[in-house]
């Protein structure tokens, strides 16, 4: 355990971003988001979810795969360059580091997804326990412990000091990189203080987390023997009615992995092919050469759930594709979301 | 809020309705949602309070092709985006009974958390005070405070289409009363600034958007049954910014589509998750109209013809535009 006080944050950043790149939840135009730190950019640990999750630093919503170009009848491809300049993410939460979990089975698993790949490669996560953990939290029931995330490196905030944990390879050699800036607790008596800080935080926060009002939900009907039964529930066409079928729920999600691939015509410079997240939401999202096999908002919004509580879990040893991070319940245009599906159809409400 | 359960029922049962559009009572006190309501008994979870912002009259066009009529209720700001509706022929009058509520203004849950409310668990209005119980105590502050950016400037007008009203007068002057300010200063403010600065600052709100198109499927205005940005064949994607020109072209063709339509209700900021202040650029349209064609108010009216599908010959020449240092 090492700690740190918290006004000295710029210098750990600045340590951290002298060697590698620095993402943090940066405040920009009154919201906050992560992005690439630099010290002209104010950073915002307080607010607890950034806007969009930390998705983007592994999986942004626009990447480019390749530019290719015609000259002189000849067709040129020039491949997009890997990531290969290591990166930190500061500040993730919890829920958000659970998430990353979800995206590694889909894009770590045959054929793997090299771009992603090498980003999880060159990333070193840094978490931060959630000091107050708000109502539309709901991460306990997947199993996220918000007191400890278990990422590479775990941190608390606490009264005025930052409490900074390694667990990993890749959370040891970042933090040996940051020694000028982390004092490593001195002594037996001082090392015991720090843990015992840290225990009597996470107990707080456990014990909020326990009183949140989403925080016993009934999961037990989301298994893969009732696919069906919960497929063909009535349910659905009174839950899906308020939905304005816009995709903020599937971009705000950190889990959400779905992904188009268009070709942007810049002209004389060429093609670029990229990719682009996409949501199950829009009606393009099955068009397909033949039709589209989803044609009404209910099918899409079934198919939104369906995917996170019952068909990614039955393939993925019962892990869910719902992390609680609850970004969904504050920013639905309707106020749906997945908790009242989950009340819903799990017969709780 | 019990006046209007029990009104709805009185039409549910006589056979005037055959659905009910409201609110249904969420699961924290400031998430209720849109709801229809089609048995007298479903009405127990119907909820009305400073938390039903979300404007249910684009929700009329679906309940147009359902059998019968439906019971709808809205707010004074609603009522121009209905009759804009109808003015465009989306949605039938005799489809619908509108019962219009009385509104005080429609709370923003983000400026609440904004205060430094963590954890919100109820909220209930106490004369001026918003009193917020919370998982760290109660709390509270003052309700204008917590007020959505348009009702700070609510165009302070009656309902303009209505079957009955409840918990409101006719003619009676909605909204926050006094609180009401000039909903084109903020207009004024970026129409002062040099062009670099304006430019700074509709890119920096722009670069936020993630292109979930909250905005445009809330917009009443934006009612085509396929948006030219969903067309496989535009050389452009809904879905994302190919480049920043994109998210930009995306928002000023969305205020182009909707000029001399907008009525001014600003879902489109209400609903945008990453709080850009939409609505500023319908209200430069709205204010150049003003300037141009004279006073107009979109949807207070179902009859009349709107400036820009209309022609006189004491309209403004286009080259007052640029005298007035437009277009440069």
């Amino acid at each position: 355990m090492y700690q740190m006080k918290k006004d000295r944050l710029t210098e750990l950043f600045q340590a951290i971003s002298g060697t590698k790149d620095l993402f943090l939840p940066l405040r920009k135009c009154d919201q906050t988001n992560y992005g690439l730190w630099t010290p002209e950019e104010v950073f915002d640990l307080e607010t607890l979810k950034t806007v969009k999750s930390a998705k983007d630093c592994f999986f942004p919503q626009s990447e480019v795969l390749y530019r290719c170009k015609t000259e002189d009848g000849k067709i040129s491809i020039d491949p997009q360059k890997l990531c290969d300049r290591p990166f930190v993410v500061f500040g993730m939460r919890a829920c958000d580091v659970k998430a990353v979990e979800v995206l590694d089975r889909v894009f770590l698993s045959e054929p793997v997804d090299t771009f992603y790949a090498a980003r999880r490669e060159h990333g070193t996560i840094v978490s931060l326990a959630c000091h107050e953990p708000e109502e539309t939290c709901f991460c306990r029931n997947f199993g996220v412990d918000a007191a400890a995330s278990g990422a590479d490196v775990e941190t608390w905030i606490i009264g005025d000091s930052l409490y900074w944990k390694p667990l990993t390879e890749k959370g040891e050699a970042l933090t040996e990189s940051l020694q000028a800036v982390l004092e490593a607790a001195d002594g037996e008596a001082s090392a015991c203080e720090a843990e015992e800080t840290v225990a009597r935080e996470q107990e707080a926060i456990r014990g909020v987390i326990e009183k949140l009002p989403f925080s016993h939900l009934d999961l037990s009907r989301f298994q893969p023997e009732n696919t069906m039964e919960l497929f063909d529930s009535p349910l659905w066409e009174e839950l899906y009615k308020p939905c304005l079928a816009c995709g903020t729920c599937t971009f705000v999600c950190p889990t959400c992995q779905c992904y188009d691939i268009r070709d942007f015509d810049s002209g004389k410079n060429g093609v670029q092919r990229y990719r682009c997240w996409d949501s199950c939401m829009y009606s393009d999202f099955t068009m397909m050469a033949h039709g589209n096999l989803r044609t009404s908002q209910m099918q899409r919004f079934r198919q939104r759930f369906m995917h996170k509580l019952v068909y990614y879990p039955a393939n993925n040893d019962g892990l869910y594709s719902c992390v609680g991070c609850g970004r969904c319940v504050s920013k639905c245009p309707a106020s749906l979301n997945i908790v009242k599906v989950i009340k819903k159809l799990g017969g709780e409400a | 809020m019990q006046e209007l359960i029990t009104r709805a029922k009185e039409l549910l049962a006589d056979g005037t309705v055959s659905r009910v559009l409201g609110w249904k009572k969420g699961d924290l006190g400031w998430d209720p949602e849109p709801a229809w309501f089609e048995k007298e008994e479903d009405l127990e979870g119907f909820v009305y309070n400073p938390f039903c912002g979300a404007n249910l009259s684009k929700y009329l066009i679906a309940a147009g092709k359902l059998e019968g009529r439906t019971l709808v209720f809205l707010k004074p700001c609603d009522t121009y985006s209905f009759n804009q509706l109808v003015k465009e022929h989306r949605v039938k009058k005799e489809k619908t009974y509108i019962i219009g509520v009385g509104c005080r203004g429609t709370l923003d849950p983000e400026k609440v958390r904004a205060a430094g409310m963590k954890g919100i668990e109820d909220a209930a209005v106490d004369g001026e005070t918003l009193k917020v119980a919370t998982l760290y105590g109660e709390k509270e502050m003052p309700l204008k405070d917590a007020l959505l950016d348009r009702c700070l400037v609510c165009k302070g007008k009656t309902h303009v289409a209505y079957d009955e009203l409840i918990g409101a007068q006719a003619g009676e002057e909605a909204g926050p009363g006094e609180l009401a300010g000039d909903r084109f200063a903020g207009v004024e403010r970026l129409e002062a600034l040099p062009p670099k600065e304006r430019f700074a600052f509709w890119q920096g709100q722009l670069s936020k958007c993630i292109r979930c198109n909250a905005c445009r499927n809330a917009c009443p205005a934006c009612s085509c049954l396929k948006c030219v940005f969903d067309s496989s064949q535009f050389d452009s994607s809904q879905k994302a910014n190919a480049d920043t020109f994109e998210e930009q072209m995306f928002h000023i063709i969305r205020a182009y589509h909707v000029a001399g339509r907008c009525t001014d209700c600003g879902e489109c900021s209400r609903v945008c998750p990453q709080g850009i202040p939409l609505h500023l650029l319908n209200r430069k349209f709205i204010r150049d109209i003003n300037t141009f064609y004279g006073e107009y108010q979109a949807g207070a009216d179902t009859e009349s013809r709107a400036p820009l599908t209309d022609f006189t010959l004491e309209d403004v020449e286009p080259g007052i535009v640029s005298k007035r240092g437009g277009g440069r």
